[in-house]
């Protein structure tokens, strides 16, 4: 009884902040079953989506995930904030402060900032290229569910076993067993290294479908600009994952198999694993940021009315940031001592990367010249983005600057420049492609009131939180300190720096609102091109029926739409007979193969080697099964299609 | 860009059994397995053992090259060259870049 009750003590953290975890986590799944059983939603729920390997449902479910994991960030953005904003604050204690900014920044990068950036690309990319789903349905599912049990792995670490505490880069030897035993760790571990399989595969189907599923004379130099951005990123992608999963899975075995790859003793050299992390982690900024620099491109010139300005210039500074920003990774670890000749090379070509982004900038900035600019939602968030941008550049040139970052390195200076480019980059980006992009994604438009607010309010209050941290920095406070004594000039930034995060947070609750009460009271989108755009998206009726293009179109040239617009079209041309179409059945073994993983997880994380072993099993069964499935497609027939399209009231 | 290119690609083609992946799959294990094997046991010097290392490595990509991605199929777009060209320069400059950030723990210690 008694060794019941310990392992029970150890597997459910105790606390009042775990309590309080554990109650809300309770409550709102009961809530979620209460509302499922009463309407009798779950056939819907499994049918509609667990099942769905529609590219566009696919990206709704990556939107809504990344937008809870916004939420859970941010609360423990909070948190840090509220024990930081008084010297000698009793708040947190060390520990929990350890857990909660490791899960923090793993939060925010992997599990907010990738889902929202694939989010953005399976709702558009298909449609932009007017292709009828991605090149790989079946596998953009399979990344999906490997994402979301991955995230949901690292969630419950937090209430089950111990949240990781050794910061988002885990750096050995602190990372390795000795020195952080338990489990918690572990949630780290394992719940990236499923994830990134999933990440793996959706750079390969993007990649896949922008080289092979364009409409038939949409050559390269014809693709919209947001499809050239993800094409950058799927090449970053491909790349820059592999080197984090040899660390993680290398890791991996110094913890779990004894090995000691990274350890102290033993012969390993955990300066290796810094190597292969900022592999992928240098990359890994690129790859959310050069999706938002896509959006950029798309609201800026549909919303001031003018062709992009450069294409030309803009695709090559895109593939350029795309390969340079493999040869700059060393500038995470300039202190680590790697010699003069070493930081040199790494400091000149990581000042080289401002420049293709200085000419992004530029080139925005001149299509809005001498344009008729409306003032939208999604406008406004791309306006806001360019002051940030220029002062999270800069500060990183001076980042870059070698000598000088042994100063910066790992101050606020430094937290204050990512969360720059972070939040006033790809946040920014991907709440302005959500408001763009909404009505395609739903059918109707977010009203604009609660949306300025929020707009304004997470705008000023982000400059509050962020810019006091530049100064914090250069007077000496380090990153990661729990707290500080009273007398060292720190606390008054500080205390601002809290006002502005909370500040950020109403502004939050604000875009929440303005999500709640446009569904309340919907502004219905009945032309399917709510803000007279010019890709091919907006051709189709919103939201989009689920083949996409009853007829695939035919492209001539870089604004297709803007361009039929302008003969005086108003519907894509449906003067060829329909055929029927070629779809991908639902499957439910990719969520099923996320389950599995899950369990295999979990099992790896706690040691129960039968447990993961019986999922691993599980994920290579179900693997079997799929390769004998011979029933994974059909056509829709001519009649179906004539009735839907008359639905939307085309022929 | 045909009709065909348009269609969704999706698993079941009923083809052969895939005899070259089954065998570069055990190619690939028994590599894998040697090289771990040697290392385990010591069976050389530090020098010898990385050069044999590198070596069986070497081969394993030429067997994904050969077994897996259909390396020897001359037909197909440009891109195919370019993606492999990127690959072997990314692959090269990471190998490069990280033994000689790492020559100074040698010089340290
Ligand atoms: C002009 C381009 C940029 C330059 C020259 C640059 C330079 C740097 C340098 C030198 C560091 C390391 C500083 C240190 O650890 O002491 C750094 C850190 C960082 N940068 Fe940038 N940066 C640039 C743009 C970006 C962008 C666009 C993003 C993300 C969207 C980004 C995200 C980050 C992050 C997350 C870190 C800190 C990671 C950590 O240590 O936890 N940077 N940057
Ligand atoms: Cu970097």
């Amino acid at each position: 009884m008694g060794g019941v009750k310990q392992f029970l003590s150890h597997f459910f953290v105790t606390g009042p902040f775990e309590i309080g975890g554990d109650v809300s986590i309770g409550l709102v799944s009961l809530a979620i079953l209460f509302v499922l059983t009463r309407y009798k939603l779950w056939g819907w729920l499994w049918r509609n989506w667990l099942t769905s390997v529609d590219h566009k449902k696919i990206g709704i479910m990556y939107m809504l995930a990344a937008l809870l994991m916004l939420f859970r960030g941010g609360v423990d953005a909070l948190m840090i904030r509220t024990q930081l904003a008084l010297p000698n604050s009793q708040f947190l204690g060390a520990e929990h402060y350890d857990q909660i900014f490791t899960t923090h920044g793993t939060i925010m990068i992997l599990f907010m900032a990738m889902p929202f950036i694939f989010a953005m690309m399976n709702i558009v990319v298909p449609l932009q290229l007017g292709a009828r789903d991605v090149a790989f349905p079946y596998l953009n599912a399979i990344s999906f569910w490997l994402f979301f049990f991955g995230a949901m792995l690292l969630n419950i670490s937090f209430v089950i076993g111990g949240s990781p505490d050794a910061g988002w880069v885990n750096y050995p030897p602190l990372a390795e067993l000795q020195f952080s035993p338990g489990p918690g760790d572990n949630f780290y571990l394992l719940s990236i290294l499923i994830s990134g399989i999933g990440s793996v595969a959706t750079g390969i189907n993007f990649l896949v479908t922008i080289l092979k599923m364009r409409a038939p004379g949409m050559s390269l130099m014809k693709m919209p600009m947001f499809s050239w951005a993800v094409f950058a990123t799927c090449i970053d992608i491909i790349f820059a994952f592999p080197a984090l999963t040899i660390a993680l899975g290398l890791e991996f075995a110094d913890r779990i198999l004894g090995a000691h790859f990274f350890t102290l003793n033993g012969g390993g050299n955990p300066m290796m694993y810094v190597n292969l992390f900022w592999m992928w982690g240098h990359p890994e900024v690129y790859i959310v940021i050069l999706p938002a620099f896509g959006i950029y491109s798309e609201v800026v010139a549909t919303f001031s009315r003018k062709r992009l300005f450069g294409y030309t210039a803009m695709v090559t500074s895109l593939l350029l940031i795309a390969i340079a920003s493999y040869f700059v990774w060393l500038h995470h670890f300039f202190t680590m001592g790697a010699g003069a000749d070493v930081n040199t090379f790494f400091a000149i070509a990581s000042m080289f990367i401002a420049i293709p982004t200085g000419v992004k900038i530029f080139n925005w900035l001149f299509t809005m010249f001498r344009g008729r600019i409306r003032m939208t939602i999604p406008m406004m968030w791309v306006i806001a983005f360019i002051p940030n941008f220029v002062i999270g550049g800069s500060t990183g040139v001076m980042l870059a600057a070698a000598p000088a970052d042994y100063q910066y390195h790992n101050s606020y200076f430094l937290v204050a420049h990512f969360h720059q480019v972070l939040i006033g980059g790809v946040v920014y980006g991907m709440l302005a492609g959500m408001y763009y992009w909404w009505p395609k994604m739903f059918g109707f438009i977010l009203e604009e009131r609660f949306a300025k607010w929020g707009f304004w309010l997470f705008n000023i209050g982000f400059y509050v939180c962020f810019m006091p941290q530049y100064p914090l920095g250069l007077m000496g406070m380090t990153r990661r300190m729990y707290t500080y004594p009273a007398g060292l000039g720190w606390s008054s930034l500080n205390m601002i720096s809290t006002v502005g995060a909370f500040v950020m947070g109403i502004g939050f609750i604000f875009i929440v609102l303005n999500i709640v009460s446009s569904i309340r009271h919907p502004v219905k989108d009945t032309t399917g091109d709510p803000w007279d755009a010019r890709t091919l998206e907006w051709s189709l009726p919103s939201p989009a029926p689920h083949y996409n293009f009853a007829r695939i179109p035919v492209i001539d040239s870089r604004d297709q739409w803007w361009e039929m617009k302008q003969k005086g079209m108003t519907k894509p041309d449906d003067s060829t007979p329909l055929a029927p179409i070629h779809m991908p059945k639902n499957s439910g073994k990719p969520f099923i193969m996320g389950v599995l993983f899950f369990i295999a997880g979990f099992g790896f994380v706690f040691n129960w080697y039968v447990l993961a072993g019986l999922g691993l099993l599980g994920v290579v069964i179900t693997l079997f099964a799929r390769s004998f499935d011979y029933d994974t497609d059909y056509y829709i027939p001519v009649d179906e299609v004539k009735h839907s399209e008359a639905a939307f009231g085309r022929s | 860009m045909t009709d065909k290119d348009q269609t969704i690609v999706t698993a079941g083609g009923h083809g052969r059994f895939p005899w070259s992946h089954v065998i570069g799959y055990i190619f690939s294990l028994v590599l894998t397995l040697v090289a771990l094997l040697m290392v385990i046991n010591h069976v050389a010097s530090g020098g010898m053992l990385l050069f044999v290392i590198l070596l069986l490595a070497t081969i394993q990509i030429f067997i994904q090259l050969f077994f897996f991605m259909h390396i020897t199929e001359k037909h197909g777009p440009a891109y195919h060259i370019i993606t492999l060209a990127v690959a072997l320069f990314f692959t090269f400059a990471i190998i490069a870049g990280s033994l000689w950030i790492m020559t100074f723990t040698q010089l340290s210690s």
